[in-house]
C-alpha cells in the first residue's frame, strides 16, 4: 500500500436525468478522501440516493464520470464495485431466506470465496448471531436493517454507504450503529452516509456535504459547518443611543455598533436555548428600550431551517 | 469471471426449488399422471395405436414438452422478476458480475430445473406405458436445447414484465395452446388439410415432432427442420437477451 492517498472517489460533473425528464442530479463534482465518514445531508428528494445509487452502478449517469480507487466505475466496474458494499435506504429481503443464507449469499455475489468463520463474526458484531437460522420475514424492522449491514459487510468493502441508516430505527440499533461505523473507519473504511438529520451528520461525520434539489451545496468538515450553521444574529435598534454596554449585559456576546443606537446579539440558533429570553429580561432590567428587531440568516441558514423541518 | 456470484445464484436459485418443493415437483407429476389416466386409458383406450405406437406411448414426448416449455418460463421469468419486484435487484446491480454471469446463474438453475423435472415426467410416464428412447443422444439434444431457450424466453419475459398479470400472460395465452395444439395429443395427420396447415405455423409443432422421433422415429417433418427450428428460436433468444443488456432495457434507470 502507498502512503500517497489518493482520493478513494472521485466525482466529477455527475448529471442525471432520470427517463420522465427530471433532473435529479445537477453537475455534482465531490472528492471523498480514504478513510473518512461524510454525511450527505438533505431533504428528502434532494437526490442523495440517487447519487449513491450511481456510485455504486444501480444508476447510469447521464453524464459525467465517477471514479473510484482509480478506477472508472463503468470501465473498470469489477473492481469499483468489488469495494462498496450498500445498505439501502429501503428493508429490501427475501422473505424466505435464512440470515445465514442471504449474508452468504452476498459475499459469493461480490466474488468472495465461502469464509464460514468472517461471516459468523460479523453476524455477532451486528447481534444477529442467534437469528442466524431464521427467516427474514421473521425478524423485526431493526433486525433486517441489521441484516442488510451484514450483508454490505460480507464481502469485506473499503467503502461503506449507508443510506438513511438510522430512519426508522430504534436508539439501541442507532447507537450499535455509530459504533460499528467508527470501528470500520479506524480499520480503514471510507464511510459514506445519507441522513436528513443534522444531529446525525453531526454525531459521527468528518465531514459534511449538503445536497438540495440535485445540487451539492458545499462540503465541509463538520467543525467548520457546525459553526457557520449555528449562528444567527438578533439586531436590536435602540431607543435613545447608548456610550457603552451595562456591566450587567457581559455574560452576553452583544456588540454596540458604532452609532450606539444599534446592539447586536450573536447566538447559536442550534441550541434549545438561545438566550433571547434571558437577554430580554436584563435589557429591560438595565431600562434599555428599543424600537425594533430584526434577526439575519443566511442562505446556510435557509437550508438548515429545512432540514429541521423535515426531519419534524 | 465471477464463479463465486454464478455459483451464489445458482444456489440461490435452487434453494428456491426445494422450498417450493410440492410445487416444483409434486405437481408435474400428478399431471402427468392425470394425463395419462384421462387421455391415455380413456381415450388411448379407443384409439389404440399412432403410426404403430401405443396412444399411451405417443403422448410421452409431447407431456414431457409442456412441461418442459410450461416450466422452463415459469422458473426463470419468476426467478429475474421477483428481485426486480421485492427490490433486492439493487444488490445484483451493484455487484461485481458481468450480465453473462447473471444469466448463466439464473438460466443455468432454471434448465437445471426443468431438465430434472423432464426426467420425473419420464419416469412417471414409465409407470403407465413401457417406454423406448431410440436415438437418446437427440432425445438429449433437443431437451437441453428446449430447456436452455425456453429459460432464455422465459429471463427475457421477466424481465419484461412490470407486474405479475404480465408475468402469467405468455406462458398462459401463448405457449400453452401451442404446445396443445403442436401435436402432444394427436399427430398431425389427423387433421383436417386446412389445420395441418395451420399447424405448420406452430413453431411447438417442430418441437414436439424432432423429439418424438428421437423416442419412436413418429416425425410429422423431418428431424432437420426441427432442430433448425429450435437452433432458430435459440438464436433469437440469446439475441434479445443480448440486445437488452447492451440497452438497459427495464433493467436500469
Ligand atoms: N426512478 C425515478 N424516476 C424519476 N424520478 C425519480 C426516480 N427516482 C427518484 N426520482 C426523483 O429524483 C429526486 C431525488 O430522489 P432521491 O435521490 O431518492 O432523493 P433523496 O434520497 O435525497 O430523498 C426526487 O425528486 C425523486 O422523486
Ligand atoms: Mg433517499
Amino acid at each position: 500500500m502507498s502512503e500517497i492517498l489518493q482520493p478513494i472517489i472521485q466525482v466529477t460533473k455527475l448529471n442525471k436525468i432520470y427517463k420522465g425528464g427530471f433532473q435529479a442530479l445537477d453537475n455534482i463534482s465531490l472528492t471523498i478522501e480514504q478513510a473518512e465518514i461524510l454525511a450527505l445531508l438533505g431533504p428528502n428528494g434532494a437526490g442523495k440516493t440517487t447519487l449513491i445509487s450511481t456510485i455504486c452502478g444501480i444508476i447510469d449517469p447521464s453524464s459525467g464520470t465517477i471514479t473510484v480507487d482509480g478506477k472508472d466505475i463503468i470501465s473498470g466496474y469489477r473492481h469499483t464495485r468489488e469495494m462498496i458494499g450498500l445498505v439501502p435506504q429501503e428493508l429490501t429481503t427475501d422473505a424466505f431466506e435464512t440470515v445465514w443464507d442471504t449474508v452468504s449469499f452476498s459475499r459469493g455475489l461480490f466474488g468472495k470465496k465461502p469464509d464460514p468463520g468472517y461471516i459468523e463474526k460479523v453476524l455477532k458484531d451486528l447481534s444477529l448471531w442467534e437469528k442466524k437460522d431464521n427467516k427474514m420475514m421473521e425478524l423485526s424492522g431493526g433486525m433486517k436493517r441489521r441484516v442488510l449491514i451484514a450483508k454490505a459487510l460480507s464481502h469485506e468493502p473499503r467503502i461503506l454507504f449507508l443510506d438513511e441508516p438510522t430512519a426508522g430505527v430504534d436508539v439501541e440499533l442507532r447507537q450499535d450503529m455509530w459504533q460499528l461505523v467508527k470501528q470500520l473507519r479506524e480499520n480503514g473504511v471510507t464511510i459514506i452516509l445519507t441522513t436528513h438529520y443534522i444531529e446525525e451528520a453531526e454525531a459521527i461525520a468528518d465531514r459534511i456535504g449538503v445536497i438540495k434539489n440535485g445540487q451539492l451545496i458545499l462540503v465541509e468538515e463538520k467543525s467548520t459547518l457546525m459553526a457557520k450553521l449555528g449562528k444567527k444574529q438578533l439586531l436590536l435598534e435602540l431607543k435613545q443611543a447608548l456610550t457603552e454596554l451595562p456591566p450587567e449585559l457581559e455574560t452576553f456576546e452583544l456588540c454596540l455598533k458604532e452609532d450606539g443606537r444599534h446592539l447586536v446579539y450573536t447566538y447559536d440558533a442550534t441550541r434549545e436555548h438561545t438566550g433571547i429570553a434571558s437577554l430580554m429580561q436584563h435589557l429591560s432590567q438595565a431600562g434599555i428600550q428599543f424600537k425594533d428587531l430584526k434577526t439575519d440568516q443566511s442562505s446556510l441558514e435557509d437550508i438548515f431551517v429545512s432540514l429541521v423541518k423535515e426531519s419534524i | 469471471m465471477n464463479r463465486y456470484a454464478v455459483a451464489a445464484i445458482y444456489k440461490f436459485e435452487m434453494a428456491r426449488m426445494k422450498r417450493t418443493i410440492f410445487q416444483s415437483i409434486l405437481s408435474p407429476v400428478i399431471s402427468t399422471s392425470l394425463y395419462f389416466i384421462v387421455f391415455g386409458s380413456a381415450i388411448g383406450s379407443r384409439i389404440t395405436e399412432i403410426d404403430g405406437v401405443s396412444y399411451g406411448a405417443f403422448i410421452v414426448p409431447g407431456l414431457i414438452m409442456l412441461s418442459l416449455l410450461t416450466q422452463s418460463i415459469a422458473n426463470a421469468s419468476f426467478g429475474i422478476y421477483f428481485p426486480k419486484f421485492t427490490g433486492t435487484i439493487y444488490e445484483l446491480l451493484s455487484a461485481p458480475v458481468s450480465y453473462f454471469e447473471v444469466l448463466l446463474g439464473y438460466v443455468g438453475a432454471a434448465a437445471t430445473k426443468s431438465i430434472l423435472l423432464s426426467f420425473l415426467i419420464l419416469a412417471t410416464a414409465g409407470l403407465f406405458v413401457p417406454l423406448e428412447i431410440a436415438h437418446p443422444w437427440w432425445m438429449l439434444l433437443f431437451l437441453f436445447m428446449t430447456a436452455i431457450s425456453f429459460c432464455l424466453f422465459g429471463f427475457i419475459i421477466g424481465i419484461w414484465a412490470d407486474n405479475f398479470e404480465k408475468l402469467q400472460i405468455i406462458p398462459l395465452l401463448v405457449i400453452t395452446p401451442l404446445v396443445f395444439l403442436g401435436g402432444t395429443f394427436y399427430s398431425v395427420n389427423m387433421l383436417p388439410p386446412f389445420w395441418q396447415t395451420v399447424t405448420m405455423f406452430n413453431p411447438v409443432f417442430y418441437l414436439i415432432s424432432g423429439f418424438r422421433w428421437s423416442f419412436n422415429e413418429i416425425a410429422d417433418v423431418s428431424v432437420m427442420i426441427s432442430l433448425a427450428v429450435i437452433s432458430g428460436f435459440l438464436a433469437l433468444c440469446l439475441l434479445t437477451v443480448w440486445w437488452i443488456f447492451k440497452t438497459g432495457y427495464h433493467i436500469k434507470q
